[in-house]
C-alpha cells in the first residue's frame, strides 16, 4: 500500500527530494548510470537478490547489530533512555559495509570487472576493499592525501586486504577531492568499472540506492526497541558527513510523525569560524558530484573546503534527502565542533567501555547537552555507526599525548 | 540560435576551435593569449569558467583553474573577457565552457543575460545532460544563445536522438572516454562514430578531447567539421609561466602550425 504524502516514496522517477538530487554528470558516464538505475530497479524486487544479501549480512557482516541500552551514560545524564544501535559491530567496525555488500552484489550481477571507490576516514574503503576480497575483484580506492595521513592504521587495512590506494593531492586533499578523482577514473573506464559510492550522495540512483542499503538500520531497530521497550523510539539521532547512516536509521521512521529526528553536522572549529562541515547550517543549493543539494561554496559558486577532525565528516556537501528533509524541517540540524565530539569520545569510553569513532561521537556530543530537556520516560536511539580505533592517533595528537 | 556560430559554418571549411581558461595564469595575459589565437585566425573561441572541482578535466585543466582562481577570477571576470574580446572582433563565436555550479549560483536567468549582452554565442556545459538541461535551454534560446550538446563513444542510438533533440549550434563530440589532455582515439574507430552521428543530423560535428598537435588536427579535421585543442595550449601557459613574452610566442607558433594543418 502506498500512503499519501510519504516520506518513504522519495526520489521520483528523476531522483528529485523535492528540488535535490537529479543527476548531473558528463555525457560519458549517462548511459551507464542509466544501467545501474535498471539493475537497481530489477534487484529492488529480486528475491533472490534479497536471499543472497540477507546471507551475507547474517553470516559475513555479523547482522543483526545489538540495540544497546547505554545505562551508565542514561543516568549520568539524568535524562530519556538512551539506546545505542551498535552498528560499529559489523565487520570493518562501521555501518558502511552494509551498502558495500549491495552495491558489490550488484555490480556483480551487471558483470563488472573492476571496482572503484573514494574515502575520507577510509571506514568505506576498507568496506570495499573488503567486499572485493571476498568476491575477488582488483579494488581501486582513492583517498586524500591529508586523509591517508591522518587515518594510517586504515590505510594499511585496505592495503592488507588486496587495495591500490591512490593518493590524491588535489584542491583539499579530502574526501571531496577523492570523489573528483573517483568520478575521473570512472569516465576513463566506464565500461569494465563500477563505482561503489560510499554515502546517499551522487548521481540518481545512488542517493535512494545507499540509502535502501542502509535502512536494514532501522528496519532491524524497529523491531529491537518493540522487543525492549513494547514501544517505539521518541527521538533517534545520528551524525551526518555525506549522511548515509543518518538515512539508514531515520528512513524507515520517516512517516512515524511522532518520532523526532535529530541529525548533527561537524561544526569544526565552529560555525562562525568558517571551518566547518556544516554543509545545512552553512551551505546554500549547489551542484557538485552528480547532485544538486547544499555545499559550502564561495559567493562565486566555488565549493569551499570543509574541516572537521573526523574524516569521515569532512566534506563540503550532503546527500540530496538531508537537504530535502531539513526544508520540509522534518529533521533537525545541528552541529557539534571538534571539541565538543572528543569531549563526548572520552565520556563513552569512560562511562561504557565503548570507543566510538570521532563521527557517531559528534551526535554523542550533541545529545549530551540536550538530554535534560527530554524526560526520564522518553527513548532515544543514536545510531553508533563506527568505532574508534582508527581514530586513536588523531586523538592521541588533541590530547597531547605520545603514543 | 546563434547568427555567429550559424555564419561560421556556412563557409564550409572545416573550423579550428581553442580552449583556454578565463583568467588563467591572469586576466590581462588570459585577453592577450585570445587575442593571439583570434589573430592566428582561428575560428571558435572557447573560454573556460575557471571551477574548484573540474570533474571532467585532466591534471593540465585542473591545474590552469587553480592559476585562475589562485588570482581571484570571478564569473564576472568572465564576462569582462568576452566584452574586452568583443572591443576588437565582433565575428567571432565565443562559447563559454564550464560545469553548472557556477551558472545555477548567478542563476539561469541572470547568467543568460549577461551571455547575451556581453556577445556569448554558446554554452558547453560537462555536468549538465539533456534530463536536466530545459531551464537552460528555455533561457538560453529566448536569448539567441545555442546550448552545445555533447556526444561521447559511449552514446548509443537511442540517447542520440534523445540529445539531438533541442541542440542548435553545433555538435560537440567527445572522442575518448576520459577527461580531457589524456589519450587519443583511435581515428578509423572515430571516424565511423562520426559517420553515424552524419546520418542523423545536418548539424555541424566538431571533435574536441585528446587532440594534440597538428599531426592530430590533419588526421581528425577531413572527417569533422572541425576540431579543439585546449590542453596543449594550456600546457604552453604552464611552461612559461616565468616568462609571458615566451608565452604568448610559442603560442603564436603553436597555433599557427594548428592552422595551416587545417588548410592542407
Amino acid at each position: 500500500m502506498t500512503i499519501k504524502n510519504s516520506y518513504k516514496q522519495l526520489p521520483n522517477e528523476k531522483g528529485y527530494f523535492g528540488s535535490f538530487g537529479g543527476r548531473y554528470v558528463s555525457e560519458t558516464l549517462m548511459p551507464l548510470i542509466i544501467e545501474v538505475e535498471k539493475e537497481y530497479i530489477k534487484i529492488k524486487s529480486d528475491k533472490n537478490f534479497k536471499k543472497e544479501l540477507n546471507h551475507y549480512m547474517k553470516t559475513y557482516v555479523g547482522r543483526p547489530s545489538p540495540l544497546f541500552f547505554a545505562e551508565r551514560i542514561t543516568e549520568d545524564l539524568g535524562g530519556p533512555k538512551i539506546y545505542f544501535k551498535r552498528d560499529e559491530l559489523n565487520h570493518t567496525g562501521a555501518h558502511k559495509i552494509n551498502n558495500c555488500m549491495g552495491q558489490i552484489l550488484l555490480a556483480k550481477r551487471m558483470g563488472k570487472k573492476r571496482i572503484i571507490a573514494e574515502t575520507g576516514a577510509g571506514q568505506h574503503g576498507v568496506a570495499t576493499a573488503t567486499v572485493c576480497a571476498l568476491f575477488g575483484l582488483p579494488c581501486i580506492v582513492y583517498m586524500g592525501e591529508k586523509d591517508i595521513k591522518r587515518q594510517s592504521p586504515n590505510v594499511f587495512r585496505m592495503k592488507l586486504l588486496g587495495a591500490e590506494i591512490r593518493s590524491v593531492k588535489t584542491g583539499s586533499k579530502s574526501l571531496k577531492d577523492a570523489m573528483n578523482e573517483a568520478l575521473r577514473d570512472w569516465v576513463t573506464n566506464v565500461k569494465d568499472t563500477f563505482y561503489i559510492i560510499g554515502t546517499a550522495a551522487g548521481p540518481h540512483p545512488y542517493p535512494a540506492m545507499v540509502r535502501d542499503f542502509q535502512s536494514v538500520i532501522g528496519e532491524e531497530v524497529r523491531q529491537q526497541i518493540l522487543d525492549a521497550e513494547n514501544r517505539l523510539p521518541d527521538l533517534l539521532m545520528a551524525c551526518i558527513g555525506g549522511g548515509s547512516n543518518a538515512l539508514g536509521l531515520f528512513h524507515e521512521f520517516l512517516d512515524d510523525k511522532q518520532i523526532e529526528m535529530i541529525a548533527v553536522e561537524a561544526a569544526g572549529h565552529g560555525l562562525d569560524s568558517g571551518e566547518h562541515a556544516a554543509s545545512l547550517s552553512g551551505g546554500k543549493p549547489g551542484i557538485l558530484h552528480g547532485n544538486k543539494t547544499y555545499l559550502l561554496q564561495s559567493q562565486d559558486g566555488q565549493i569551499d573546503e570543509a574541516h572537521s577532525i573526523s574524516a569521515g565528516l569532512d566534506y563540503p556537501g550532503i546527500g540530496p534527502e538531508h537537504s530535502y528533509l531539513f526544508e520540509q524541517k522534518r529533521v533537525q540540524y545541528m552541529s557539534a565542533t571538534d571539541k565538543e565530539a572528543i569531549e563526548a569520545f572520552q565520556y563513552c569510553c569512560n562511562l561504557e567501555g565503548i570507543i566510538p569513532a570521532l563521527e557517531p561521537s559528534h551526535a554523542l556530543a550533541v545529545l549530551k547537552k540536550i538530554a535534560k530537556k527530554y524526560s526520564k520516560d522518553k527513548i532515544v536511539v543514536m545510531n553508533m555507526c563506527g568505532r574508534g580505533d582508527k581514530d586513536i592517533f588523531t586523538i592521541a595528537e588533541e590530547l597531547n599525548i605520545k603514543l | 540560435m546563434s547568427e555567429r556560430i550559424k555564419k561560421i559554418f556556412e563557409a564550409r571549411s572545416k573550423k579550428l576551435v581553442t580552449f583556454t581558461t578565463g583568467g588563467d595564469p591572469d586576466l590581462n595575459t588570459s585577453l592577450e593569449i585570445l587575442k593571439t589565437i583570434i589573430d592566428n585566425g582561428i575560428d571558435i573561441i572557447e573560454i573556460g569558467m575557471p571551477f574548484s572541482d573540474p570533474m571532467a578535466d585532466g591534471p593540465t585543466i585542473q591545474e590552469s583553474s587553480v592559476r585562475s582562481l589562485a588570482n581571484g577570477t570571478k564569473i564576472n571576470d568572465i564576462f569582462e573577457i568576452v566584452m574586452a574580446v568583443r572591443k576588437f572582433n565582433n565575428e567571432i563565436p565565443i562559447i563559454l565552457m564550464g560545469y553548472y555550479n557556477s551558472i545555477f549560483n548567478l542563476g539561469i536567468d541572470n547568467f543568460t543575460t549577461k551571455c547575451a549582452k556581453t556577445g556569448i554565442d554558446g554554452l558547453i556545459i560537462v555536468d549538465l545532460q539533456p534530463e536536466e538541461d530545459s531551464e537552460l535551454y528555455t533561457k538560453s534560446k529566448e536569448k539567441n544563445i545555442d546550448l552545445i550538446r555533447l556526444i561521447t563513444p559511449t552514446t548509443d542510438q537511442k540517447r542520440l536522438n534523445t540529445i539531438l533533440n533541442n541542440a542548435s549550434g553545433f555538435l560537440y563530440y567527445v572522442t575518448v572516454t576520459g577527461i580531457t589532455g589524456q589519450n587519443s582515439a583511435n581515428i578509423e574507430d572515430l571516424k565511423k562514430s562520426i559517420n553515424t552521428i552524419k546520418t542523423s543530423t545536418k548539424l555541424p560535428i566538431v571533435a574536441g578531447f585528446g587532440i594534440k598537435n597538428r599531426n592530430d588536427v590533419e588526421q581528425i579535421s577531413p572527417f569533422t567539421d572541425g576540431v579543439v585543442v585546449g590542453s596543449s595550449i594550456v600546457n604552453i601557459i604552464k611552461e612559461n609561466l616565468n616568462d609571458k613574452h615566451k608565452m604568448i610566442n610559442k603560442i603564436k607558433t603553436f597555433t599557427k602550425d594548428l592552422k595551416e594543418g587545417m588548410n592542407e
